[in-house]
């Protein structure tokens, strides 16, 4: 049973005790602690189920490659699944539970599955569960996803107390990684001047140095990391972030840090997770190496770990897995652990090593510790189900007759070390297999490059694929100096520190142990622990087809799960590759993804939630909306008043009361959300010509014009009163939501078209409150307020002037989107509410009526004027809405001409606008198709026309709407049927589109 | 072909699995083909998978430049909806649907089509009014959606947000049939079903060049040697422009990178698809309890399959307002597959300049859900010269300016 030891732990504080529960049981650990030493501390060997089978799994490793240990971490709003006891440091009151398991983590009935694993290899579910149909969606898939998923779903009602924040920086040398590599690289890059950032994605440097040892120009290696830091924290151009993650690089040394600011200590004040986006010249990857596990029958029982896993349990948290540890391996590196057990009273009964010429140094001083050492052997199965109580040991060389049982209670095994090549990868770093060393390294000559070629990731010690001390520092040395040296700084003549450990006998590559080993126990022989893929499911890949190592991949989910298979995929791809009788390069690895270890979607979404998810765009007049109890709609980034209900009144109610007060009498409107883009220069005129497809040029200063724009494809695109200022001034209104749009289209035409026209547009929406005064009563409430002449003489139907109203500074623009008697005032943004407020005191006697957006639509609809986004989708041509009087025949081009030409553009059959009147003057349903005889060639109803807009008329007392119909101005009064989709079906008449006031009476007068 | 069923998995159980064969064969290529399919993506497999099935053309080679399946078909977010608005869409996409529903059975391939139901959210009232339409529209369409208001999109997705500060669900268009499917298996299932008709799907074949004698294909050269064939399929999502480049013809379109990312697995929470557009962001939860996420398509023209940033937070940002219990959950993986944007929107499925050259690609962020109906209609193209599903995808519509334009929310309300 693990437990804790009477002494050791260097990274945990034995007098600070901390609480927290486990699966609702009390349990105390130190401070310093991560969950999986407090867990093993208290005996806590098996702490979760597998995905498919739910075998029991214990801790097998000590670090973010951690495939079993995942609890569900908080409750209610804190909830967090799938967090990794591993890299989770213990608070007081931590509270965590087991995953994937019903009803309790010692009795889960989902474990039946395990009996029938031999039923479900890897693939099963392609072969079979087809019939009956209906069956897969009503009975095996909800059996499925219930016994897949791991981590509790947090609460469909559950809201994140906690905040995260963003941050930028732009770094010259980013080292990742705070290992001895890390530190030296950093050191030789600091030391030369260069601005050096260096993360680490624990809460503690010095990687793994401070457990295994050896020496660093003659003292400790432990001594030489505190030395570096202190020299470190001492550098001005150098910063030092632990608990901070390098978690992608992108292109051009774009890369994304996760750093956890308050995970180890929640309730904390500030942000929970900060995510960096760090533009970097140069990065130094020093992510150090993962050791691989060995793939024997029984290797996923808990007791199991990686070798360096229980060294670090030992020597950092003072916690061992066992009395007696077996250890198993292929290289010298393991013996670490055999002798750091013996030194500290535990029991080595044996370490099997299965290279038939054993180990090295350190293996002459297991023997000197009176270790025995089994040489050329393996293991043939672990004995015990939820604990490891055994193992059986036979011949590496042959089929797994066992030699020998020994008696042991954990099990230490090591495959080799494959380098964190992740980050390397993550932008187009190629790798090589080293066959000296059984891995992947990166590639020198094929780096991550810039948009220069210049490459822009060096990596550095174990993560490029040197093991040994001596060798580490001399390669993380020289990865600083080049990182320096490559943004112009220029390293001193220092020499490298020396490193020295114990010479090391060569690894020899072991994928299956032993060699020879049957199907019966390659099925129990573990790759991925977290998915339960065996060997035995990507050899049946293999025989299957799934020779590509993405299709083994994703036939067999290795390497899917939550640890991305970090632990696994090496030796998958090695067992996929002697299945297929190829060498391990030829295979290839799988492609490397961002993130390193996953991050949060809070962190991601950074401040912008709530409110300031997008936030919301105020008029000067917002305020006065909102005090009325306005009922919003949102339009673009703005909330626009739809309509003010007054005491009980419905919406509808409301925005016929709107309507007939405006066209009886005086009206108000916010119209501040209008774009408003100032387009100025020597060639704006010649500019707005090409723009729109009306003549722009002719326009006077003093006057207004309709102007309609279409893409380069011909579309309508948005329309809106062009404005002439002076000769080189333009003042163009655009839709609501078109401003940015059109302001972006306008730049991308003059930048990469007419970038040698003089032209400036400026984007003026939010400096002017815009007011529309509309009815009968709006030159007379004008005048009231005094100022300027606003008579039909001086200011006639489409002129603007410059004045003033009651005392403010404005221009008037006389122009109609109702009908009505209209005039839009501007002003300075400041003066909006101002105005408001003195319009509606001055309009009092008239019964001034605020109107909103939908008493705006049916209103313009009433008068038969198209509305951008109604009559227009993005496949209607102004010629479609009869609109031809607006396209200038004098222009030699405009935006959309030549497109307008195409064949399709001028087919006769287009749909074009009319108005539509229901026979029974109800209103017909929005979106309504007009449907003719027969069908199409695909079964499919034939159309023939359809609504655009459609409201109900309080001035005609009766439903109105447009629409498009096939040759629909030619057949007035011919009556189409519309389906509704209830089963109704709706005639109406074609009409003539202008419902209202056909002759512009009221709004020139 | 031996079947797959309940049976045969329980017989190769007797003896450890031993005995299950090729799910496809890998065979050398042969001098010439009738026809030959570049391209062993969905859309390609499917192709020859109905040119064999129902137009009796077997002597077929699908040639793939690197692993079948492994372009767009393994990259998408799986969703298989057939909800559009123009007539040619909704005809493509729902004859893709409806094979969707039998497709396990057709194949004897289980792809786990799970008719769960996508919905998309109208969160302004221009989308609610542009919904209204694609529901009126699907009536006579012979599509069976519907507009539901905002208490039965709660009913549907209980982790949703309803009145986010920002945008409120005003109602959603469900289209209860649509759903998603196992995307790797489509593939699998296809190139098994093409293999066991004596269909020669070549993988790791890299077409160098195209040949052809007075307009006329002939064959195309590869890294395993030439290959004659009387009719060429060019099925090449993101490498569309590159392969017609051989062909002697451009295309109009451009290659961007669409990304999408998965969360860690989680017990089931959420039953439907839901699609955000005017938050730009949609999610589901995959069988195997991760929450599937799509993101937006850079803005930038380029050919590596590589993840970037910035739509990422875009789209995770939408999702956590729509769905906050999501916010503690992690980012497992994210990637991008590089997808062929047209100046429509809409693919093309057409004869091109060279004759008995045919090309399918253009299906820009939407190619997964059509796969069948694609094959289909491709498959008749090639062996009829005509199809009603295909006739509207004419490489030609661009130069008459016959778009079919599926983005109506292209302008927004004053």
């Amino acid at each position: 049973m693990s437990t804790r030891l009477a002494t050791g732990g260097r990274l945990v504080n034995r007098a600070q005790k901390m609480n927290f529960t486990f699966n609702g049981e009390r349990l105390s650990g130190h401070a310093g602690d991560t969950l999986a030493s407090a867990l093993l501390a208290n005996g806590k060997m098996m702490v979760g189920r597998s995905f498919k089978y739910h075998r029991p799994r214990g801790v097998v490793a000590s670090g973010a490659e951690e495939p079993n240990a995942l609890v569900n971490l908080g409750t209610g709003n804190r909830l967090e699944p799938n967090q990794r006891a591993t890299t989770t440091e213990l608070f007081e009151g931590l509270a965590a539970t087991s995953q994937n398991h019903w009803p309790s983590l010692e009795f889960d009935i989902g474990a039946v599955n395990t009996y029938f694993s031999r039923f479900l290899p890897a693939g099963f579910y392609y072969k079979m569960f087809m019939y009956p149909r209906a069956f897969w969606k009503h009975v095996y898939e909800p059996f499925i996803r219930q016994s897949a998923g791991l981590g509790r779903a947090p609460e469909a009602h559950s809201r994140d107390e906690d905040t995260y924040e963003h941050f930028y920086a732009y770094i010259d040398v980013l080292v990742i990684g705070g290992g001895i590599a890390g530190l030296q690289a950093a050191l030789a890059a600091g030391r030369a001047g260069a601005q050096v950032l260096l993360i680490e994605q624990t809460a503690h440097w010095g990687g793994r140095t401070p457990v295994d040892g050896g020496e660093v120009d003659g003292k400790p290696a432990a001594e030489f990391v505190e030395a570096a830091l202190a020299e470190l924290r001492g550098m001005k151009n150098v910063a030092l972030r632990t608990r901070m993650m390098g978690a992608g690089v992108y292109d051009h040394g774009y890369v994304l840090a996760y750093e956890r600011m308050s995970d180890h200590a929640p309730g904390t004040p500030g942000p929970r997770h900060r995510l960096w986006r760090l533009r970097c010249k140069q990065i130094v990857t020093a992510t150090g190496a993962i050791e691989r596990p060995l793939c024997f029958a029984g290797n996923d029982v808990p007791g199991v770990l990686l070798a360096s896993a229980l060294r670090d349990y030992a020597v950092n948290y003072g916690v061992s897995i066992g009395d007696r540890t077996v250890v198993v391996t292929n290289n010298d590196d393991a013996y670490r652990t055999a002798i750091s057990m013996k030194e500290m009273g535990l029991e080595v009964p044996a370490i099997i090593d299965a290279r038939a010429g054993g180990g090295g140094a350190l293996a002459q001083q297991a023997r000197d510790l009176g270790i025995r050492v089994e040489t050329g052997k393996g293991i043939a199965k672990v004995k015990g189900t939820r604990r490891v109580e055994g193992v059986a040991i036979c011949a590496q060389a042959g089929e797994g007759a066992v030699l020998d049982e020994i008696k042991c209670d954990a099990v230490a095994m090591s495959g080799g070390w494959s380098p964190v090549v992740h980050l390397w990868s993550h932008c187009g770093g190629k790798l090589d297999w080293d066959d000296a060393q059984s891995m992947f390294r990166p590639r020198a000559s094929a780096p991550p490059t810039g948009a220069t070629g210049e490459a822009f990731v060096i990596p550095a010690g174990s993560a490029n694929g040197h093991l040994g001390l001596g060798d580490v520092l001399a390669d993380a040395d020289a990865a600083g100096r080049a990182a320096a040296q490559a943004v112009g700084a220029t390293p001193p003549k220092t020499a490298a520190p020396q490193g020295a450990g114990p010479d090391e006998a060569p690894i020899e590559p072991v994928w299956l142990m032993p060699q020879g080993v049957d199907i019966k126990l390659r099925m129990k022989a573990w790759l991925d622990f977290q998915n339960d893929v065996k060997v035995s499911d990507v050899q049946l890949a293999a025989r299957e087809g799934f020779e590509s190592v993405e299709h083994a991949k994703r036939y067999t989910t290795l390497g899917m799960a939550t640890d991305q298979g970090k632990l696994s995929n090496i030796n998958g791809l090695a067992i996929l590759s002697d299945a297929l009788g190829q060498p391990i390069p030829q295979t290839g690895t799988t492609t490397f993804r961002p993130p390193y270890t996953p991050i949060s979607m809070g962190a991601i979404a950074g401040e912008a939630r709530g409110k300031v998810f997008q936030p919301i765009r105020r008029t000067p007049i917002q305020d006065w909306h909102e005090a009325q109890g306005a009922y919003f709609e949102p339009v673009g980034h703005w909330r626009r008043p739809y309509c003010y209900p007054q005491g009980g009144e419905s919406h509808a109610q409301a925005v016929e009361r709107e309507i007939t007060q405006t066209r009886n009498s005086l009206g108000l409107l916010d119209a501040s959300t209008l774009g408003k883009l100032v387009v100025k220069g020597p060639d704006a005129a010649r500019f707005l010509d090409m723009l729109y497809t009306n003549m722009m040029s002719t326009l006077k200063p003093g006057r207004c014009r309709y102007g309609l724009m279409c893409s380069e494809n011909g579309f309508l695109m948005d329309d809106g009163v062009v404005a002439r200022i002076d000769d080189e001034t333009f003042l163009c209104h655009t839709t609501t939501g078109g401003a940015e749009r059109i302001h972006a289209h306008m730049e991308e035409w003059l930048q990469t078209e007419w970038w040698d026209w003089q032209v400036y547009v400026a984007n003026v929406t939010e400096q002017y409150a815009q007011i529309g005064v509309v009815g009968p009563n709006a030159r007379k409430v004008l005048e009231k307020l005094g100022g300027m002449d606003l008579s039909r003489e001086t200011l006639p139907f489409m002129a603007w002037a410059d004045g003033t109203l009651a005392g403010i500074g404005v221009r008037v623009f006389r122009i109609s989107f109702s009908g009505e008697l209209s005039y839009e005032i501007a002003v300075d943004a400041s003066y909006g509410r101002a105005l408001w407020d003195k319009l509606l005191a001055a309009g009092e006697e008239f019964g001034v009526m605020p109107y909103g957006t939908e008493a705006l639509h049916v209103m313009r609809a009433e008068k038969g004027f198209i509305m951008i986004g109604d009559e227009t989708d993005g496949t209607v041509i102004p010629q479609d809405l009869g609109l031809h009087w607006a396209i200038s025949k004098k222009k030699d081009d405009f935006i959309g001409k030549r497109a307008q030409e195409r064949s399709h553009m001028t087919d006769p059959d287009r749909w074009q606008l009319v108005g539509l009147e229901t026979l029974d003057g109800g209103v017909l349903p929005d979106g309504a198709y007009a449907v003719a005889e027969g069908t199409n060639a695909n079964g499919q109803r034939n159309m023939q026309g359809r609504v655009t807009s459609t409201y109900y008329s309080p001035t005609l007392k009766r439903g109105i709407a447009m629409g498009l119909v096939r040759h629909g101005p030619d057949r007035m009064g011919e009556v189409l049927e519309f389906p509704g989709t209830d089963g109704t079906t709706h005639k109406a008449r074609i009409v003539e589109p202008v419902f209202f006031d056909k002759d512009g009476e009221k709004q020139n007068v | 072909m031996k079947r797959y069923s309940v049976f045969a998995v329980a017989r190769e159980a007797a003896r450890y699995h031993t005995g299950w064969e090729r799910a496809w064969k890998s065979p050398a290529p042969k001098k010439k083909y009738d026809v030959i399919i570049i391209g062993a993506g969905g859309h390609g497999l499917a192709t020859a998978y109905y040119l064999g099935k129902n137009h009796g053309i077997r002597n077929v080679a699908i040639v793939e430049k690197g692993w079948l399946g492994g372009g767009n078909t393994g990259r998408n977010t799986t969703i298989i909806r057939s909800n559009y608005l123009q007539d040619p869409s909704a005809a493509i996409y729902e004859k893709a649907r409806s094979l969707y529903e039998t497709m396990s059975q057709d194949l004897n391939y289980n792809v786990m089509y799970s008719p769960r139901g996508v919905m998309m959210l109208a969160q302004t009232e221009h989308e609610v009014r542009g919904y209204l339409r694609t529901a009126h529209a699907n009536a006579l369409q012979g599509v069976d959606t519907r507009f539901i208001q905002p208490d039965e999109v709660k009913k549907l997705v209980p982790i949703i947000n309803l009145d986010g500060p920002r945008y409120p669900v005003l109602g959603a268009l469900w289209q209860a049939r649509a759903g998603t499917a196992r995307h790797d298996a489509v593939a699998w299932g296809y190139a098994r079903a093409c293999s066991d008709m004596g269909m020669d799907v070549i993988q790791q074949c890299e077409v160098t060049s195209i040949r052809q004698t007075g307009g006329k294909v002939t064959g195309v050269d590869t890294t395993k040697g030439s290959i004659d064939c009387d009719k060429l399929g060019i099925v090449v999502a993101g490498h569309s422009g590159v392969v017609a480049d051989m062909a002697g013809f451009r295309l109009p379109i451009e290659s961007v990178a669409l990304q999408a990312l998965v969360s860690e697995p989680i017990k089931p929470c959420m039953d439907v698809v839901v699609m955000a557009n005017t938050v730009h962001g949609y999610m589901s939860q995959s069988d195997k309890g991760e929450m599937v996420i799509g993101g937006g398509a850079d803005g930038y023209n380029n050919y590596t399959q590589r993840g970037s940033f910035h739509h990422i937070e875009e789209t995770v940002r939408a999702l956590v307002e729509t769905f906050p219990m999501i916010s503690r959950l992690k980012m497992l993986r994210q990637w991008g597959g590089i997808v062929d944007m047209t100046g429509d929107r809409s693919p093309i499925l057409s004869k091109t300049p060279l004759e008995g050259c045919f090309i399918n690609c253009g299906w820009g962020t939407g190619g997964f859900k059509a796969i069948p109906g694609s094959g289909w209609g491709m498959a008749e193209l090639m062996a009829k010269g005509q199809s009603p599903l295909t006739d509207e995808f004419s490489l030609y519509r661009f130069r008459e300016g016959k778009f079919i334009d599926e983005s109506v929310a292209a302008g927004v309300a004053h």
